[in-house]
């Protein structure tokens, strides 16, 4: 818990922790000067990088492609080159097969900027995200920027096979204030923290199994959940017609929940959680011991 | 367009689709072969209940007609904004759709897409996009954002926004734009039926959307980049 905060760490600072020390290769670096050829013309800074670092590095010994969008830059939108990064990287994993891809997610999905080649590109991305699982090549998505991942990235982690977060981490499709814009205050007050965490945040995915595993905001458990997954020879949810029916069933049983009142409240009581309302309270270590006891809903 | 217009323009009489609500499903006849139809109508918000219902109906194809071409009509005005979605995890409904959709193209179905009315960001993403190919009407509309929601997001002028997107296809809505980028392979104009046939015949298997934007000039740099990975 004393260790370096994951949330407040850049992209590259996060694969420094995270991976073996000296040992990530990155690809398309800054001083290769790779960038948005649109934000020029808006008046935007653009950055050498277009917001996501890619290479390879090594993991407890095992080389891994990996992925880091950076939040700081432009909410790690998706644009033309910053999804085309992540599609190359993709693509090289399909012909070189290493033993896993690493995304470190953190992004508002589409770069509004952009946003016809941006919408492209996240779509490009979950193809070669599911091309490279159809090839036994898991994909693992961690999860814990302070912009979380949103949109169009949203989709692309659902579409990985294993997904870690932190409890302060939020996974989702559309922020808050989106929905607040469109349908207003009553319907979701995005300036209400408590309610914007319990509805998209990381306790309330890992209780629903949105996501796998849930650590602390700290680079270490990051790091001992990614080498734990690498290591599970389970970690392959190959995608088949029976897979996807399970999926379907369960997300179907969702459904059944009212929207008259729908708060994560209702669910977690719904998954039988004893004492819900005090889930906001706890810590990550007393949420992941709750998980054994729910049924239905998880995954 | 209306769907009823469209269907017919595609198949006569000859096919079973309904209306249920905003999902639209069933089957048609075309060239001899019976084909699967899925999508949706009245500019649909795609909440988890609508891709639920169509995951369904690609679920349903795959067990019981094995490589029966599916084409997916659209018409949807995005993801649905409410908070009861995002409790439920909409994300992980529209990436099961589009789990359902790139499943069956590995199993030898084709899939094509065809915005006919309007297509927006995530209704698009897990349908349209994911298909072997996207086609589109001409009167269609597809967009992100309409220009005044993009301009309080990125404060950039509506009127530069406007000026910009007249040379510069990333920006603004458009059937043509989409063409450029390679989003959408190509526009349907003239006789439909053709149109599809063509499409049945020619829509590529793997993505080719990289290349098609960095030839038509609307998305220079993806393909490139994707290659220079490739290289690093």
């Amino acid at each position: 818990m004393n260790g370096v905060s994951f949330a407040e760490c850049s992209a590259r600072e996060r694969i420094a922790l995270l991976f073996d020390a000296g040992s990530f290769q990155e690809w398309l670096p800054p001083a290769a000067r790779v960038m948005s050829p649109h934000l020029a013309q808006l008046g935007v800074p653009a950055a050498f990088d277009d917001g996501i670092a890619i290479g390879q590095a090594l993991l407890d010994g095992e080389c891994l492609f990996v992925a880091a969008q950076e939040g700081q830059f432009m909410g790690g939108g998706v644009g033309e080159v910053h999804g085309a990064k992540l599609t190359g990287l993709l693509q090289r994993a399909l012909r070189d097969r290493p033993k896993a891809v690493v995304l470190l997610a953190e992004s508002g999905g589409v770069r509004l900027h952009e946003a016809n080649a941006g919408l492209i590109a996240v779509s490009e991305v979950m193809r070669a995200v599911l091309d490279v699982r159809a090839a036994g090549v898991p994909v693992i998505v961690l999860i814990g920027g302070a912009n979380g991942c949103f949109g169009g990235m949203g989709i692309v982690a659902r579409c990985a096979d294993h997904i870690v977060m932190s409890d302060i981490a939020r996974l989702s499709m559309s922020g808050p204030e989106v929905i607040e814009a469109s349908h207003g205050v009553e319907e979701f007050d995005s300036r209400d923290r408590a309610l914007v965490w319990r509805t998209t945040g990381g306790k309330h995915r890992f209780l629903t199994g949105d996501c796998d595993v849930l650590v602390d905001d700290d680079v270490a458990s990051f790091r001992a959940a990614a080498v734990a997954a690498v290591q599970d020879s389970g970690i392959c949810r190959a995608v088949s017609r029976e897979s996807l029916e399970l999926e379907h069933a369960e997300l179907s049983r969702r459904l059944d929940l009212k929207s008259e009142g729908a708060d994560a409240l209702s669910v977690w009581q719904r998954l039988g959680v004893v004492d819900a309302a005090r889930i906001p309270e706890l810590d990550a270590d007393a949420v992941r011991a709750l998980r054994p006891a729910v049924a239905g809903m998880a995954g | 367009m209306e769907w009823h217009t469209l269907t017919e323009q595609l198949f006569g009489t000859d096919h079973h689709i309904a209306e249920d609500g905003d999902l639209l499903h069933g089957e048609a006849t075309f060239e001899g072969q019976t084909i699967t139809v899925v999508g949706t109508t009245h500019h649909a918000p795609i909440g988890l209940a609508m891709a639920l219902a169509q995951a369904r109906v690609v679920l349903d194809t795959l067990h019981h007609h094995p490589g029966r071409t599916i084409l997916l009509l659209i018409d949807t005005q995005g993801q649905q904004l409410r908070l009861r979605d995002e409790l439920l995890g909409i994300n992980r409904g529209m990436a099961h759709l589009g789990c359902c959709i790139d499943l069956a193209r590995r199993l030898g179905h084709r899939v094509i897409g065809l915005v006919y009315d309007q297509a927006l960001s995530g209704g698009f993403i897990t349908s349209g996009l994911i298909a072997d190919a996207c086609y589109a009407l001409p009167e269609a509309e597809i967009r992100v954002m309409r220009i005044p929601a993009m301009s309080r997001v990125t404060k950039i002028s509506e009127e530069r926004l406007t000026e910009l997107s007249k040379d510069n296809p990333v920006f603004a809505p458009g059937v043509g734009n989409y063409v450029a980028m390679g989003g959408v392979r190509n526009v349907w104009d003239g006789d439909l039926r053709t149109c599809l046939a063509e499409a049945l015949r020619c829509a590529p298997t793997t993505d080719e959307r990289a290349l098609d934007g960095a030839v038509r000039g609307g998305r220079r740099l993806a393909a490139s980049v994707v290659q220079q990975v490739l290289a690093a």
